[in-house]
């Protein structure tokens, strides 16, 4: 009965999305998305408008040479050529961004773990141009990198396997897949990613934002449909742009949307011809890193079994964060990799390498070798590289022996879970999914975002700030990526670092605060669970 | 009270009515006619959506077959092709590292067909770069360049690379094709025009569809039909002067074609370029490290000034025996990429072990220039030795690094040249020579180069070497294209 009373509660308090087919999921699927507070987004409106105001002024200053301008020029000689920007397309970089422009490209020089050194740089002109004092900050807690599982690491099994094979096959490659360049190091990759996946067989490429771009052309061409989801990565939608085929969007994770997208398109055909779709391809993402919201899985894939479509599954940041056993979304739902036509996935952020992959059935990966870009244009991946993606997945496997890839994803469920309790509690608005490892915190003003930077580095804590055109306009937040290898007493520091920069620029947004219930859930201690949300009350 | 209120309304109304001019009421009266008449007439759709009754739908969602996600490939496509006994496919490559000695499919074989011309692919100086840099910043860089994927060792690559090609600023990007690729849409928008050459490689061909640009072909190397083009457009400009003053234009050429060999020439396209005010973005991706005498490409070839072209684009997996790519050129042109560059700002930043590789690649071509020469001296050498062979001719210059064999009569299909070109390529690497086709994707290019036999020449290949290699085609062609 009280299981019931808290969800009764949780339906009326927080604005869920709650599953509409629920027998379809064995778990419970709790996202959320305060919505703006009314005082607030208008403050937001009033700030971004005072920063255009200002901005004109400036430009004004700078055209009349009464303030001095640091905008590097066009030649003299091409004075008179057509100009290469337009003012107002920069505008927004000169008069906004250039203004926080030292919260983002901040240089480190160590390992991406769960502490970096930064190399500290400090502007007199007003970020314009920046000088580096020599000196490093050192243990700064990194709550930007894509570490999720910890594998960024200059040390251990993976560090030495890559260190030998550095030595013994050099680093490049200098020839495409199809010419000179396909290694026996590939192919012990593809095989062993295919196992991974529970897949056919896969294919691994050099650049995870290429892998898109340069597969979905091969896939669907003129004729074919696209259904993208509105909050799709770069990579996706120029792969579908690239392809030629006709792209519909359907709002965010929004099945009602995508279910209507699918009948429009089947029953009424291609535009004005109503010749007959070749073909419909949905693309999603598992995880939405500027959102933190997961992909509805099985309804999605329910609805491309209903209406016969093909399914694109980005995994680039789902893969080994999510799911027990760290295969990604399918292994987070307890779904059949069979179910969907066309996995794909990078290895830059929970393997600590770099590149991409695609999984599927093997007439798919055979038509990819001979039809994709990658293959015939572009130089494969470097034998390190492809070492480090090796000692890692089998890691994460169990095959090496160890249970280090077991504890990881532990580690990183029970890390995710905590912090977003705790910040929940401090009253923060946080998007997303309750189990993705991405944490956006939300701003809103945009003096807040250099203002929140500045001073969690102060605290020696690294964070990455996000505006627009990122994010909608009034949406701006600051993202934390936690990581399995955050130990619990740095997440501490950097809660306790976060709840007293949140007082001091009051951004504890959110109506519903959660009492803080115990500090350390000790009875969730594997995936079985449901993520404990504390016992609730309305403010 | 209210009666007598509504009844004071009412003549009120009755004596306006009396009261109003006749225009007046004969326009209102018009109005009341159009509304009604909107009002009862039968509203039309641009689509008719509302035709089909549910169950239609529902019959044609039940009829409706889509193609197979991907069409069969045939079974003897080369990079298909496995071998029953070995289970290995026939262009793998195993073990040894795959620089001037390779070995394809359990045979060692002289290597003619990586892109590895300055030799640095096994270079131990290069590697044990890499291994330190490893040791220090482990493999991957977990982010963008914009969050926390700026490494110390970025910064020095660019740097130096600015440094090297005597430009103010560069940007590394961590994939070879991205790098045109997400250049040419950073400056080149719907609306503005780019002539390119007709042999452009496919990275361009990508970058400019992404752009959305009208793309004006030219032929290849041809300056009169770039300047007939340029004209051209010169009148259109005249009939519409205010449209001119915004529409920016672009000329993308290559410095050495990594389609036919040969070399672009600067000194005329720089002077077409002050003559019909376009910019210039010069692909450099077979020509840095080979030309010129410092190996700093067809600018320094030439002698042209390097402020004259607007972007340098190059990358880093021919010469550097590296991965990814470099842009560099003034910075007024190059921080633009910095936020719009799409492969740049949404993509991880290059590994650092892979950039401290190519700043050891770069300390090596500085410090000793000589290998440029030694270089050219080889594609002069290779170029000579593959002359005269009955059948096949040599497509490039005589300094390039990668030419072409093309067959002399083609048989009219592409299909049986290819097999051709196969039967040469197999014979040779059965007798230790590593060759290679050029690959494209036939359906894909614009304008699909003929089959080819692709040679690649490095500084490590002796005399010796190369006049075995030459010899064996020879005998290749003679006993194949009787």
């Amino acid at each position: 009965l009280s299981s019931v009373v808290k969800l009764m509660l949780l339906l009326l308090q927080i604005q869920n999305h709650v599953t509409c087919n629920g027998a379809l999921y064995n778990r419970p699927f709790s996202e959320s998305f305060e919505e703006t507070p009314m005082l607030v987004a208008v403050l937001t409106y009033m700030g971004y408008g005072i920063l255009t105001l200002f901005g004109y002024l400036r430009d004004f200053l700078r055209e009349w040479k009464i303030e001095k301008c640091h905008v590097a020029q066009e030649r003299e000689e091409q004075r008179d050529f057509v100009p290469l920007y337009q003012d107002f397309e920069n505008f927004y970089t000169r008069n906004l961004y250039m203004r926080i422009r030292d919260s983002w490209n901040r240089p480190i020089c160590s390992v991406p773990g769960a502490k970096m050194d930064l190399v500290e740089r400090v502007s007199h002109d007003y970020n314009w141009t920046f000088e580096y004092t020599g000196k490093v900050i050192k243990d700064v807690i990194n709550m930007g990198s894509y570490n999720y599982l910890g594998f960024a690491e200059n040390m251990g099994y993976c560090a030495d396997a890559a260190a030998d094979v550095t030595m013994k096959y050099g680093i490049g490659v200098s020839s495409t897949r199809q010419e000179m360049g396909n290694l026996d190091k590939h192919e012990e990759l593809e095989m062993l990613v295919a196992k991974f996946l529970g897949v056919e067989a896969s294919m691994v490429f050099g650049m995870g934002f290429a892998t898109n771009s340069m597969n979905i052309p091969a896939l669907t061409g003129k004729g074919c449909l696209i259904l993208s989801d509105e909050l799709n990565h770069a990579s996706l939608v120029l792969g579908a742009r690239l392809s030629g085929s006709t792209i519909r969007v359907f709002k965010h994770n929004n099945m009602q949307s995508l279910e209507k997208l699918l009948r429009d398109a089947i029953v009424h055909g291609q535009p004005r011809t109503h010749r007959p779709w070749k073909k419909i391809l949905i693309v999603v993402e598992g995880i939405y890193s500027m959102e933190g919201s997961v992909v509805r899985l099985p309804e999605v894939i329910a609805l491309k079994k209903k209406y016969k479509a093909y399914l694109y599954l980005d995994e680039a940041h789902s893969i080994g964060a999510l799911g027990p056993r760290g295969r990604g979304v399918l292994d987070y739902f307890g779904l059949d990799p069979e179910d969907v036509d066309v996995l794909m996935g990078t290895f830059t952020k929970s393997f600590g390498a770099a590149g991409g992959y695609i999984g599927g059935k093997k007439e798919l990966i055979d038509y990819l070798r001979a039809q994709s870009h990658s293959a015939v244009y572009a130089t494969s991946m470097s034998s390190p590289v492809a070492e480090q993606i090796i000692t890692s997945m089998k890691c994460i496997m169990g095959e090496d022996g160890t249970t280090i890839g077991r504890e990881r994803i532990q580690q990183l469920a029970e890390n995710t879970t905590y912090f977003r309790r705790r910040l929940r509690e401090m009253g923060f608005i946080i998007y997303g999914n309750n189990d993705s490892p991405v944490v956006p915190v939300m701003l809103y003003m945009p003096a807040k975002i250099g203002a929140f930077g500045r001073e969690m580095l102060k605290r020696n804590i690294g964070v990455v700030v996000v505006g627009f055109p990122a994010t909608p306009i009034i949406e701006s937040r600051a993202r934390f990526c936690v990581s399995a290898a955050h130990t619990k007493e740095m997440l501490d520091v950097a809660l306790s670092a976060i709840s007293e920069v949140g007082d001091l620029l009051q951004m504890k947004y959110s109506k519903y605060r959660a009492l803080p219930s115990q500090d350390w859930p000790s009875d969730e201690t594997s995936y079985e669970g449901t993520g404990n949300q504390g016992t609730r009350s309305p403010m | 009270k209210m009666a007598s209120g509504q009844q004071w309304v009412l003549v009120e109304m009755v004596q306006a009515f009396y009261e109003a001019p006749a225009y007046h009421l004969i326009l209102e009266g018009i109005l009341i006619l159009w509304i009604i008449r909107l009002l009862f007439s039968k509203t039309y759709k641009l689509q008719e959506r509302s035709d089909l009754t549910e169950k239609e739908k529902e019959e044609l969602i039940e009829e409706w077959q889509p193609e197979p996600l991907v069409p069969p490939v045939s079974k003897d496509h080369p990079s298909l092709n496995y071998d029953p006994n070995t289970k290995l496919n026939l262009s793998i490559v195993c073990g040894l590292p795959t620089s001037h000695k390779i070995v394809v499919n359990g045979k060692e074989c002289i290597n003619f067909a990586s892109f590895n011309f300055l030799g640095l692919l096994d270079n131990e100086r290069v590697k044990k770069r890499a291994l330190s840099s490893l040791k220090k910043y482990g493999v991957g860089t977990c982010g963008p360049r914009g969050f926390y994927g700026t490494f110390d060792v970025h910064l020095e690559l660019e740097d130096r690379l600015a440094k090297f090609m005597r430009t103010e600023e560069a940007i590394i990007y961590s994939y070879g094709f991205a790098t045109i690729a997400s250049a040419i849409p950073a400056y080149s928008k719907r609306g503005d025009i780019v002539f390119v050459d007709e042999a452009a490689c496919f990275a361009i061909q990508k970058g400019l569809q992404a752009s959305r640009s009208f793309i004006k072909y030219f032929k290849h190397n041809d300056m009169e039909d770039l300047e007939r083009l340029l004209k051209d457009q010169e009148v259109e400009d005249q009939k519409n002067p205010r449209k001119a003053r915004v529409i920016r234009r672009f000329i993308v050429v290559e410095g050495l074609y990594i389609n036919t060999g040969d070399i672009c020439p600067l000194p005329e396209l720089v002077k077409l370029k002050y003559r019909y005010k376009v910019r210039i973005f010069l692909e450099e991706s077979l020509s840095f490290g080979v030309l010129g005498d410092h190996g700093r490409g067809v600018t320094e070839h030439f002698g042209v000034n390097i402020d004259d072209i607007d972007l340098i684009s190059a990358n880093m997996e021919n010469a550097l025996a590296s991965i990814g790519g470099f842009c560099c050129g003034r910075s007024f042109v190059i921080d633009h990429q910095r936020l719009s560059g799409q492969g740049y700002c949404f993509s991880a930043s290059l590994p650092p072990m892979l950039a401290a590789a190519a700043i050891e690649a770069l300390n090596i071509m500085e410090e000793d220039p000589e290998i440029f020469t030694i270089l050219r001296e080889k594609c002069s050498c290779v170029h000579r030795a593959l002359q005269g062979i009955p059948g096949l001719k040599v497509v490039g210059e005589s300094f390039t690094p990668a030419l072409h064999l093309q067959l002399e009569t083609s048989t009219g299909s592409r299909d049986s040249d290819m097999k051709t070109l196969r039967t040469i390529v197999e014979y040779c690497m059965n007798r230790r020579v590593a060759l290679t086709q050029a690959r494209y994707l036939d359906k894909e290019e614009k304008f699909l180069p003929p089959p080819t036999i692709r040679v690649v020449v490095t500084v490590e290949q002796t005399d010796e070497e190369i006049n075995m290699a030459a010899s064996l085609i020879r005998e290749a062609a003679l006993a194949i294209l009787k």
